[in-house]
């Protein structure tokens, strides 16, 4: 009697714990994991994807911003006109934009950003955003009037980038450590090798954030990732790192499985100027000894879209090319003998940590064995990947996926990893610089693309996948990535 | 010696542990030695269109998440776990040995130094100093080798002073000395012999550590680089991969339980057998 009374009353206060628990509020942070740590956390002074998924759209915003559907949105500025002759951009700013330490942003602000940015001694990751740029004008006190040299199409879109945000002349300086922007969060701490906070900034200019934080877990190790998940330590990831745990997930019903795209074209990076590599015959064999989709299927468990060129497949002006070069290793061997090479030769493949390219490389090497490529598997830290393959380019292959949004400019740069130089590749991309007009603008491109392909610049993979996992009553968040961002702004909890 | 031998190889029949520990340890070796002149595929052949295949008559114990056959790479692993701990211990015996043999002899402020500076290594954890050596050396099975050869010196170092120590105190000894034998003959001749026994249990149960250090900084990416299977390494592999191909992780797995434990009843077995003490108290 005695027990079965204990039990009602346990019932009860469990039922009543239970509702009152379920009539509260609905969640207001968010744990979010994030595979790579950031050196710091200024985008202004950095490549690293990680601070722009980090700070991007949260805590720094620029002139413009780029919407998930990569469309240009304003941003700081509310409104822009743009002359005639296509050279002269006037940006209007919102009014009453305070950054996170109180100050107000204005046009002087702008004008400093953007002149900081071009500058000659700048450590701007994408300078070539501000190339175009003539001069910065103040004309009054919320009005800054952009002169560029040159008519550039997608001038809005490049002041769209994590690189060009805007920054307070008193705190830029800081902004690795102390991150102080404008957006709807405010930088809170950050615990090295452990996680990232943000607070929401309660005197934010637009429409306030729904979340009051957000925690930024890093997490490296796939396996551990797989954990946190689970056990729910962490929310929500963008991209996981895993991309064989997808079916786990699915099958799970407490959590919400989007599989949408990136700005990630996955590619065998070549060294152009190392010998055999500086052959056109070399890098067209190898094209056609790739198997594109065993990698797929085996390092990506089928996530992925073939790519024939360095070119998003989603983008409208995207040329499918992956025929170019179907499966031959007949025709593999007849170049490798054409160019030199009858039995083949050695080579070493230097793989960064993520799962793309580690599982990637040893396939990829398996499948150059069958023309008598050999590559020497070396596994490097992103560190030294950094430091070896990108800036010092020490390295004959690698593997590497460029999130960049539409950076097929890249390959005209004077000094870039792939040492590709070629001088009618850059005159292309000058000309499309110059040209305004939709149509022309995707012509170019199609014979941009055409190019690379032709002359095998890098062996192209794959469009990478984004594997975004999170808790199903986490709203808000990015289905695609157009940009390396983690935009919180909209999310929110339903429950 | 062969009278030893056959004594040695009579008692170890009644020995269970010894029989036991003895044929998983000689089919471990033996397997080893069979990936030289044969395995059932390649090992480099990544076939995705035949990715976890159940197991068959083509595929034994089935495939990986590369459509590699898993018993093929178990085999070759096998013979990498050999050659890591086998070169490993060679290091660590090849030169604690001298260092124990030499301190003992020599007593005094040599045998503080040798000692102190033993007890200095001794004093890291195993695997932390291989995974420093390895960090330090870059990744690899050589460096790996060196790594946990470097960690073994103290244990041989240690073992052969120690036992070495008891047998200087012996009157036989002391008729060597007075036959004119020097510090070195003596070592050599009277002492090393007198622990050989001690040594090579030692060196079993240190073979099995290698087994498992060598797994440890090959699952930590320290170890064996790809293409070349390692245990390790395919159990790192097959950590994500648990949900959905469970056997990925429990053949090596079970690989590595089964040789160290192999290992391990060969040495109990061993000592138990070529221990003096013991057997005189039999």
């Amino acid at each position: 009697m005695m027990m079965k009374k204990l039990i009602k009353v346990f019932l009860v206060s469990a039922g009543i714990i239970f509702l009152s628990s379920s009539a509260m509020a609905a969640k207001t942070s968010l744990t979010m994991g994030v595979v790579l740590e950031p050196p710091h956390l200024d985008p202004t002074a950095g490549a690293a994807a990680a601070i722009d998924e980090i700070v991007y759209a949260n805590v720094f915003e620029g002139l413009t911003q780029i919407d998930q559907n990569g469309a240009v949105q304003p941003a700081l500025a509310e409104s822009w006109t743009i002359s005639d002759d296509k050279l002269t951009y006037t940006f209007n700013l919102h009014k009453g934009v305070k950054f996170h330490d109180g100050t107000d942003m204005d046009a002087d602000d702008v004008v400093f950003s953007l002149n900081r940015a071009m500058a000659e001694g700048s450590v701007n990751a994408q300078k070539g955003l501000f190339k175009p740029i003539a001069s910065v004008n103040k004309t009054g006190p919320h009005t800054v009037v952009v002169t560029l040299n040159q008519v550039t199409g997608g001038f809005l879109f490049s002041m769209g980038w994590g690189d060009a945000v805007i920054v307070a002349e008193e705190s830029a300086e800081k902004n690795k450590s102390n991150p102080v922007g404008t957006g709807p969060f405010k930088f809170s701490k950050w615990a090295k090798g452990s996680h990232i906070e943000l607070v929401r900034n309660d005197n934010y200019w637009g429409d306030a954030a729904k979340l009051t934080k957000a925690t930024f877990k890093i997490i490296p190790d796939p396996a551990a990732a797989v954990s946190a998940m689970m056990a729910g330590d962490v929310d929500a990831f963008a991209n996981f790192p895993a991309p064989e745990s997808m079916e786990q997930f699915k099958s799970d019903p407490r959590f919400a499985v989007v599989i949408g795209n990136t700005e990630g074209e996955t590619i065998l990076s070549t060294n152009n100027t190392k010998a055999p590599f500086d052959n056109v015959k070399v890098r067209q064999a190898m094209a056609y000894a790739l198997d594109r989709q065993a990698i797929i299927d085996g390092a990506m468990f089928g996530y992925g879209t073939p790519i024939g060129s360095h070119f998003a497949p989603h983008h409208p002006a995207y040329v499918d090319l992956t025929g170019r070069y179907e499966h031959n290793l007949a025709m593999a061997r007849q170049l490798l003998r054409e160019a030199g090479f009858p039995n083949g030769f050695k080579a070493v493949i230097k793989l960064p940590p993520p799962s793309y390219a580690r599982r990637g490389g040893e396939i990829i090497a398996s499948q150059l064995k069958k023309v008598g490529i050999e590559l020497e598997i070396v596994p490097v830290e992103w560190a030294q990947w950094l430091k070896q393959v990108f800036k010092a380019t020490d390295y004959d292959l690698t593997i590497v996926s460029h999130t960049e949004p539409m950076d097929i400019g890249i390959y005209a740069r004077d000094k870039y990893y792939f040492n590709y130089k070629s001088p009618k590749f850059q005159a292309l991309m000058k000309k499309l610089d110059q040209t305004v007009g939709t149509d022309e603008r995707y012509a170019i491109l199609a014979e941009a693309q055409k190019m690379l392909s032709d002359e095998a610049v890098n062996g192209f993979l794959f469009q990478l996948a984004k594997h975004g996992v999170w808790n199903k009553d986490v709203k808000g968040l990015w289905e695609n990535s157009p940009v390396q961002a983690n935009n919180l702004t909209k999310v929110y909890w339903t429950n | 010696m062969p009278n030893r031998f056959q004594e040695v190889f009579q008692e170890g029949l009644q020995h269970r542990n010894f029989i036991i520990g003895g044929t998983i340890t000689s089919a471990f070796f033996l397997i080893a030695l069979m990936s030289y002149v044969w395995t059932p595929h390649s090992i480099e052949d990544i076939n995705i269109a035949v990715k976890f295949a159940k197991p068959s008559g083509d595929f034994w114990l089935g495939t990986d998440h590369f459509g590699r056959d898993i018993f093929s790479m178990l085999v070759v692993g096998a013979r990498n776990s050999v050659i890591v701990a086998f070169v490993a211990i060679g290091i660590g015996a090849g030169l604690g040995v001298p260092l124990g043999l030499v301190a003992a002899a020599q007593r005094g402020w040599t045998d503080e130094l040798i000692m102190r500076v033993n007890d200095f290594t001794f004093a890291f954890p195993a695997l932390i100093s291989a995974i420093m050596i390895t960090a330090i050396l870059g990744p690899g099975a050589v460096n790996s080798i060196i790594a946990i050869g470097i960690f073994n010196i103290p244990v041989f170092a240690r073992i052969a002073r120690g036992s070495a120590l008891g047998i200087w105190e012996r009157e036989f000894i002391l008729a060597a000395k007075s036959a004119g034998k020097g510090q070195v003959r003596i070592s050599l001749e009277h002492i090393l012999p007198n622990i050989l026994s001690i040594l090579i249990v030692q060196a079993t149960i240190q073979f099995a550590l290698g087994i498992l250090a060598e797994a440890g900084l090959s699952y930590l990416g320290l170890g064996t680089q790809p293409p070349a299977p390692s245990w390790g390494k395919m159990l790192k592999e097959a950590q994500t991969l648990i949900h959905m191909a469970p056997q990925l992780a429990i053949y090596p797995g079970l690989a590595i339980a089964m040789t160290v434990l192999g290992l391990n009843l060969f040495g109990d077995g061993l000592r138990d057998i070529l221990d003096p003490k013991l057997r005189r108290s039999r």
